[in-house]
């Protein structure tokens, strides 16, 4: 289990996260939303411990991260696996180098069994015929399969992913929603996704935090966010006029009534 | 940033470089890697360099030996030195500080830049140890081997050109060369080629591990990685001369 106590971190003069406490749930998909320059990409790098934060605490199983000895550290981060914005595929190997990097680097097992493990998690991730291909050969899709294949090799506890379907089209982000949902569910891993897709959101998001100003505006679940009551969550996932009447149908649906600033007369013509 | 801040964030990556491996194999892999980068890849360069470095001082110094009391042989003998002494050791890095040093910012660069570095380091790898140690290490056992093969071929190639010019013959050049040796300049040479190999590597991959920033960034860090490389080899040279030539 991951547990943030009231973490601060700022930058100079700037203060970029101010006293977040959260505690992600284990073996759920725990979704951290926010508009641009809100601290969701510090907040992970606190968490990864990419970044020191200035004050507060980042518990896995109850010890504190930023407290542990280099040898500890090394051992939690071992049992973490990241899929950058990126990919961060090392441009240099093959897919099959790129996937079997942890391998080489923390286990003694044999190349034929590597070879099977790196097999495996690749077929797992949908990829085939592409072990001996360059990151620069690949297209998005496949650079962020290729990374979430490297982040699962070594079998870990906790995922992070940090924007998963920046750069790629709305068809491709569902099959990598799906494929992070999946993984989660058939390891029992802790998922942590960096995201303001709001398809990601209601498809996957089993825990919600939403950030506002480096702080944790509002927390529920994928159910409880459409008709939620917090105005500035409401301000960035009904950004558009196409998802407030999206609201209104749900709701229509559900409850028989949308709210009062909004006109149902003009909700039903368009429909 | 102040020079003091730089230097402190420098002597830090080195500090930072010291910590058990991971795993020794995947480090001596890469040291392997680095070595067959730098040295192989950069041997071209410094024989063409150095033959004509060699050739060009053999038929300068001819040109300027003009007393009919100094022997001919005695061209041979400035080249020796001077090409032990400084062409090979100073100016071959200052070359590598472009070939290398450049390589080696812009790699360090593009991998902090594409997040491959902080992939490294979740991964729970040393990437100082692991990425910046090796290419140093590598630098400090092959570039010495360069500048003594750049060496022997600056010698060579004065001989060739003093004897196809018609100055001196070949049995001449062999007199000069062993006139007036003293061993203790290859020692020189060798403690510069040191001193030059780590500077070389060390600063490029200071600059480049930091990088912030784009594309932009990583091509101004690899100029300054090498425009700052340059100075301290001159510095460096200086201060060795200074310290070891009395």
């Amino acid at each position: 289990m991951i547990e943030v106590k009231n973490i601060k971190k700022g930058f100079g003069e700037r203060t970029v996260l101010n006293g977040v406490s959260v505690t992600m749930q284990a073996g759920k998909c725990n979704l951290i939303i926010g508009a641009s320059g809100s601290g969701k990409t510090v907040f992970m790098k606190c968490m990864v411990g990419l970044l020191i934060p200035d004050e507060g605490e980042i518990c896995y199983n109850d010890k504190d991260f930023n407290k542990l000895n280099t040898e500890e550290k090394k051992e939690i981060r071992q049992q973490i696996g990241m899929l950058f914005q990126g990919s961060a595929l090392f441009d240099s190997l093959t897919v099959e180098q790129n996937v079997m990097f942890p391998l080489n680097m923390f286990t003694k097992d044999t190349y034929a069994k590597k070879l099977k493990r790196v097999n495996e998690v690749l077929e797992r991730v949908k990829l085939k015929d592409v072990n001996k291909k360059f990151p620069a050969e690949l297209s998005g899709g496949m650079k962020k399969r290729v990374g979430i294949a490297r982040a699962i090799v070594l079998n870990p506890k906790y995922l992070f992913v940090d924007e998963p379907n920046s750069g790629l089209d709305p068809q491709t982000s569902l099959v990598i929603d799906k494929l992070v949902k999946e993984i989660t569910t058939e390891y029992d891993i802790t998922t942590v996704v960096n995201t303001h897709d709001m398809n990601s959101v209601m498809e996957i998001g089993d825990h919600i935090i939403f950030m506002y100003q480096g702080k944790k505006e509002w927390e529920g679940s994928n159910k409880e966010i459409i008709f939620n009551k917090n105005e500035r969550l409401n301000e960035f996932i009904f950004a558009s006029d196409f998802l407030k009447d999206a609201k209104d149908m749900r709701m229509l649906e559900q409850t028989g009534k949308i709210n009062e600033d909004r006109d149902m007369d003009k909700l039903i013509k368009g429909k | 940033m102040t020079l003091f801040t730089e230097f402190g964030r420098y002597l830090l990556m080195i500090k930072g470089m010291f910590s058990k491996p991971e795993n020794m194999k995947m480090y001596w892999k890469e040291l392997m890697h680095q070595c067959n980068e730098i040295g192989i890849g950069s041997l071209g360069i410094v024989v063409i360099i150095s033959a004509f470095m060699g050739a060009v001082s053999a038929l300068q110094t001819a040109y300027q030996l003009v007393s009919p009391v100094i022997p001919m042989s005695t061209v041979a003998q400035i080249v020796r030195d001077t090409v032990i002494l400084e062409f090979a050791p100073t100016l071959v890095c200052i070359v590598l500080a472009g070939v290398v040093g450049s390589k080696i910012a812009s790699e360090l660069g593009n991998m902090r830049v594409s997040e491959q570095i902080d992939a490294l380091e979740i991964m729970g790898i040393n990437t100082k140890a692991y990425l910046v140690l090796p290419k140093i290490l590598a630098a400090v056992i092959v570039i010495p081997l360069l500048v003594v093969v750049s060496a022997a071929l600056g010698i060579y190639g004065g001989q060739l050109a003093s004897t196809t010019a018609g100055i001196l013959s070949p049995q001449q050049y062999e007199t000069g060369l062993l006139q007036y040796f003293q061993p203790y300049n290859v020692f020189f040479a060798l403690v510069k080629a040191y001193t030059f190999a780590f500077l070389i590597s060390s600063i490029p991959a200071y600059y480049g591990y930091h990088v912030e920033g784009g594309a932009l960034e990583i091509g101004r860090s690899s100029t300054k990685a090498v425009v700052v490389s340059c100075v301290s080899i001159l510095g460096a040279d200086y201060v060795l001369a200074a310290l070891l030539l009395h």
